[in-house]
């Protein structure tokens, strides 16, 4: 199997957040935006920024877990977790420099994007509408380090957004 | 059990800064479904009795927020705000998009009730089982996009402090008003995300009567439990496909071909406050927009399928700065061709202006268009304005737009919307300007006029519609079109959806009985849920007061514009049939079972088991069968 990859254009996104809603479904079977394992920020209206795991090459959450509920699919390259094993501890989050991780909003434990086993649903509803904020493609096999790169706050993320799309002015307006 | 709400509403009393939660009955939300037409029955039952000492701008007034049943689930959500309508004295039920309806269903509730007036400015903040009534006195005063960026950024902070364990925090969704509705404009709007408006009715100018800011919501639970999941994911599938691969136009486009399309093709597009309603300005076209001042072309809100707003920003030049959403029809042409404005950047940079300002667009269109004429015809001078009101000027328009946002000089008057305004002018300079007002019932008249008959609002449809000019609720006699009909139109409104996503009528109602269980034929809809919501409105509307009561007799018309032939165009000479107009109306008060003025008679009342209502309409049936 070929690893696949969720690139993500954020100056495309629509802010429907349709992809939301298919996450949800697939892993809640709910229509549920905070547990969904990806989240459209809306920091500034106009930049919404899809916010998803990377699968870093180094996987710093993996490291940081205390417990071992974190592992590394080896087919898919996705991070899985373990739900027995979370203690809820927020590591994770902490280890991550986009912060990507979060608590799931009513369980005790963490959510993480785990490629929907190699068939995003996420990227799916996005193709279907033709945004093409998000497709799938071949994990990149250059240097795996700028994969990281993407690994960014959806703060950091929006400021340059916001110099691209409304121009400099509103850079400074994310805190 | 309760299928598709969570049959919880949050009661706010911001006099004794009160809070609770209130379930309303199954049997009326079945009976009424919610948003519009929930809002009906709210109003009714508690300000009925008192409706005409009512002030809309007082703290007695209600203003509601209500989302439906399909809110979420069917693609695109929206709410609906409500209240007495400062413009109309009646109800209004008004709709907004943005992720504010959403988050409010994830944090557990249907709707919020807020009553009274905070003796400081306030805004309300609610996360899940947490609600607060929090200081806004840092922010009151504050324009648009100021309040939202302030907001986000306050509401993250709060967030983590409190609830840290949960990562990251997403924004909320907020709903806020400019100085317009701090100032108690009576064409303020409720905001959403820069642009969003929801304009028809004045709440802007309710909220801001109670000092209320804004109203911030994060919600970290799933939507409410539905009847037949299968069904509704299947649905939600069907619209999405339908709209996406069946719509591409209007998803490409939105509603932003208008600014040439609608002149060009239909003859009823505003122009220079509706003198004309045709135009071939291919500097306005559709082109122009896209290439020159969209910087993206599919911008959405929660789970729409379509996107069809897209996000405008000017970059450099005199109008830099300026941010606004396409801007859709209703701006392209209020704010564009209505004030004689033919280039996007104008159009952008005015759009920009008003919402930022937080007036509606189209309410504030209107009377810029109004007292522009006024200008053109010496009517009123730059000493009684300030300002060379020129058409065409887009700086000018901002400035107006400013002032009458602040209540400064004329914009004091202006600020009361274009019936008040031209009532109050026409005393002032002596003469009749009621004949430059294109408005029913105090509300402004949407973007499409009914001259030429190639557009879709039927002749009735302003007139006698109890929304007023309201374009997204038209009095009509077909069924079974979304857009000819308030009585279907009326379904969106209290489902609460996007009916920009709706292309087949079916689809709500089959929605609506797998999302809620509930088999309610169209039959049931048309004859008895949205027939007494009708009558409601219809009563509420007549009862008015304090400041304006409408008499059917001569009320229920169209502007006197729409009497005069077009001046230009392929439609030229053509002009409202008078005849074609009481025929219509007198067919229309028929199949409501109303009587030859409009007013429900009380066999129908009865039928509808609106008793209660018949009685109070019994002293306006006095009052007009006796003059
Ligand atoms: S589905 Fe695509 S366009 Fe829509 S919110 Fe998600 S990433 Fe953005
Ligand atoms: S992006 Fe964050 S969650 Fe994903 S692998 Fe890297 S550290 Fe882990
Ligand atoms: S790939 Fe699957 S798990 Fe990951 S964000 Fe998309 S839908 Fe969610």
């Amino acid at each position: 199997m070929k690893q696949i990859w969720i690139a993500r254009d954020y100056s495309k996104c629509s802010g429907c957040r349709r992809c939301e809603i298919a996450c949800s479904l697939k892993h809640e079977g709910e229509i549920w935006p905070e547990a969904s394992r990806i989240r459209i920020f809306m920091l500034i209206p106009g930049i919404e920024v899809p916010h998803l795991c990377v699968q870093c090459p180094d996987y710093p959450c993996v490291e940081a877990c205390p417990t071992n509920a974190l592992s590394i699919n080896k087919e898919t390259s996705a991070v899985e977790v373990d739900k027995e094993k979370c203690i809820a501890c927020g590591k994770c989050i902490d280890a991550c420099p986009g912060k990507i991780p979060h608590m799931h909003p009513t369980k005790k434990h963490i959510i993480i994007c785990n490629l929907c086993n190699g068939d995003p649903e996420c990227v799916k509803v996005c193709q279907e509408g033709r945004w093409n904020a998000l497709w799938t493609a071949p994990r990149p096999s250059g240097s795996l380090l700028s994969i990281k790169l993407y690994a960014r706050t959806p703060q950091e993320i929006t400021k340059d957004l916001a110099r691209n799309i409304y121009g400099e002015e509103f850079e400074k307006e994310v805190k | 059990m309760l299928y598709g709400y969570n049959g919880k509403f949050i009661e706010v009393d911001l006099s004794n800064e009160k809070i609770s939660i209130e379930k309303i009955d199954e049997q009326i939300l079945r009976e009424y479904i919610g948003g519009r037409a929930l809002a009906s029955k709210i109003l009714w039952d508690r300000l009925g009795n008192k409706w005409e000492e009512v002030d809309p701008l007082g703290p007695e007034n209600l203003l509601l927020f209500l989302t439906g049943p399909l809110t979420g689930y069917f693609p695109g959500a929206r709410i609906c705000v409500s209240g007495k309508s400062p413009q109309s004295n009646g109800i209004v039920g008004s709709t907004v998009g943005g992720n504010f309806a959403m988050e409010l269903r994830c944090a557990g509730y249907d709707g919020i009730i807020v009553s009274g007036e905070a003796k400081k400015p306030v805004y309300l903040f609610i996360k899940d089982d947490f609600i607060e009534i929090k200081d806004a006195s840092h922010i009151w005063g504050k324009r648009g996009i100021d309040t939202i960026k302030i907001l986000i950024n306050e509401t993250l902070k709060d967030l983590s402090n409190k609830w840290s364990w949960k990562g990251l925090w997403k924004d909320p969704g907020i709903l806020y008003i400019g100085p317009a509705g701090e100032n108690k404009s009576r064409i303020a709007a409720v905001m959403s995300k820069w642009s969003h408006a929801a304009g028809y009715g004045g709440y802007g100018g309710v909220m801001g009567s109670k000092k209320l800011k804004a109203v911030v919501v994060k919600g970290s639970n799933s939507l409410p439990p539905v009847a037949n999941k299968e069904k509704v994911l299947s649905l939600i599938a069907e619209v999405c496909r339908v709209s996406i691969q069946e719509k591409d136009d209007w998803r490409r486009w939105g509603t932003g071909y208008g600014g040439y399309g609608v002149g060009a093709d239909t003859s009823s597009e505003p122009i220079r406050n509706w003198q004309e309603e045709w135009h071939d300005n291919k500097s306005f076209g559709v082109d122009k927009f896209e290439e020159r001042v969209w910087i993206k072309r599919y911008w959405g809100d929660d789970g729409c399928p379509t996107t069809c707003l897209k996000l405008s920003a000017i970059k450099d030049g005199e109008f830099k700065g300026a941010i606004t959403d396409n801007p859709d029809y209703e701006l392209q042409a209020y704010l564009g061709t209505n004030l004689g404005i033919f280039t996007p950047e104008g159009n952008v940079y005015v759009a920009s202006v008003v919402d930022d300002l937080g007036l509606c667009g189209i309410q504030g269109g209107n009377v810029l268009g109004f007292a522009a004429e006024l200008y053109q015809r010496g009517i009123l001078t730059k000493k009684d304005l300030g300002i060379e009101l020129e058409w065409g000027n887009p700086k000018a328009f901002a400035k107006l737009a400013e002032k009458i946002a602040y209540r400064k000089g004329i914009g004091n008057i202006l600020a009361e919307g274009t019936y008040r305004a031209a009532l109050k002018l026409s005393k002032r300079k002596k003469i009749d300007l009621m004949k430059y007002a294109v408005q029913s019932k105090g509300i402004a008249i949407g973007a499409h006029g009914i001259r030429s008959g190639l557009d879709y609002p039927p002749i009735i449809a302003y007139a006698c519609s109890v929304q007023g000019g309201d374009h997204t609720s038209v009095a009509g006699l077909i069924r079974e079109e979304l857009w000819k009909c308030e009585l279907s139109m009326l379904f969106a409104d209290s489902g609460v959806v996007c009916s920009f996503n709706v292309f087949k009528l079916d689809w709500l109602w089959d929605f609506l009985e797998a999302v809620t269980g509930w088999n309610i034929t169209k039959e049931e809809w048309y004859e008895k849920i949205a027939a007494r919501v009708l009558a409601i409105q219809r009563a509420l509307l007549l009862l008015g007061g304090p400041d304006i009561y409408w008499d059917p007799r001569i009320h229920d018309e169209n502007p006197e514009r729409f009497y005069e032939p077009l001046p230009s165009g392929p439609k030229k000479g053509k002009a409202t049939d008078k005849e074609d107009f009481l025929k219509t109306k007198s067919e229309y008060y028929k199949t409501l079972g109303w009587d030859e003025y409009g007013i429900p008679t009380s066999e129908t009342l009865n039928k509808l088991g609106l008793k209660d209502v018949d009685n109070v309409l019994q002293k306006i049936r006095n009052k007009i069968y006796s003059s």
